[in-house]
């Protein structure tokens, strides 16, 4: 189980408030699905995915990663207890989508990446070290009911 | 794997925004790596890895000049890199598993600099790039 100091909590917590979910959400998604292509798997229903702007633009990619980043607000609220909160979830993503775990840690590294590019300097590395706990975190709850 | 045309250009490109800031970058590359992933630290138990310390800085600086040389040999990386990739197969034996860590740390440095041109397609052709970096050293590991 993950454990967050005090001061991780705050950090996070203190980025979490300034970040705008519905953008940096359709950000997130949008680059994964450029970045690493074969994500692209999951969402033939999503249309025009034939280059970065047409992903970028794509407005079922945008308000899937409003939900998906929405989602992971409960992350932050959940710190202390990730897998219990992230539990359901899981489950969907075993039973019915049939997300590889391994899919998480790519979209937590690059949620990381767009909060670098949304705060610059300010996402310092002690900034960072903090969320990639967290991303960790809510890979591996994604995955705990998977079997 | 290997870079298009576009995905060469796009590099090429950010490499002249990175080599203006390329040891503070460097350092900033390494500060994060263990930070966030403090098992890497176990292949530096003779450096001093605290913020300011001059082995950082150093090896900072030739991280990312070895990066500029994969660059500037963009058509023949494996050539480019050959003496390194022994090194890493012979002597320094790093576990494939840190390439992809070091590489990440370098994209959020490089994205937290130039928020403005690591655009989607920069950062695709980044971690392709850099993938293939970290393969060419890997090559020889067995």
């Amino acid at each position: 189980m993950v454990h967050f100091t005090a001061e991780e909590k705050s950090t996070i917590l203190s980025l979490w408030g300034k970040v705008n979910v519905e953008e940096a959400g359709g950000e997130a998604l949008g680059r994964l699905l450029v970045v690493y292509p074969w994500t692209q798997r999951f969402f033939d229903s999503f249309g025009n995915l034939s280059s970065a702007s047409a992903i970028m633009g794509n407005p079922k990619v945008k308000a899937h990663g409003k939900k998906v980043l929405t989602s992971f607000g409960e992350a932050v609220k959940n710190m202390d207890n990730l897998k219990p909160a992230f539990a359901k979830l899981s489950e969907l993503h075993c039973d019915k989508l049939h997300v590889d775990p391994e899919n998480f840690k790519l979209l937590g590294n690059v949620m990381v990446i767009i909060l670098a590019t949304h705060f610059g300097k300010e996402f310092t590395p002690d900034v960072q070290a903090a969320w990639q706990k967290l991303v960790s975190g809510v890979a591996t709850a994604l995955a705990h009911k998977y079997h | 794997m290997s870079l298009t045309k576009t995905e060469r250009a796009i590099i090429v490109s950010m490499w002249g925004k990175i080599s203006t800031q390329a040891d503070a970058i460097g350092t900033e590359t390494l500060e994060r790596l263990f930070l966030s992933y403090p098992q890497t630290k176990t292949y530096f138990p003779h450096f001093d890895l605290h913020a300011g310390s001059a082995q950082l800085r150093a090896h900072g600086s030739k991280v990312v000049a070895a990066v500029g040389d994969a660059v500037k040999s963009i058509d023949n990386i494996a050539g480019a890199l050959a003496r390194l990739s022994e090194l890493h197969a012979y002597i320094l034996r790093v576990d494939p598993v840190n390439f992809k860590l070091l590489s990440h740390c370098l994209l959020v440095t490089v994205a937290a600099r130039f928020p403005a041109d690591f655009t989607a397609e920069a950062h695709a052709a980044w971690d392709k790039f850099l993938s293939i970096v970290s393969s060419v050293l890997t090559e020889k590991y067995r």
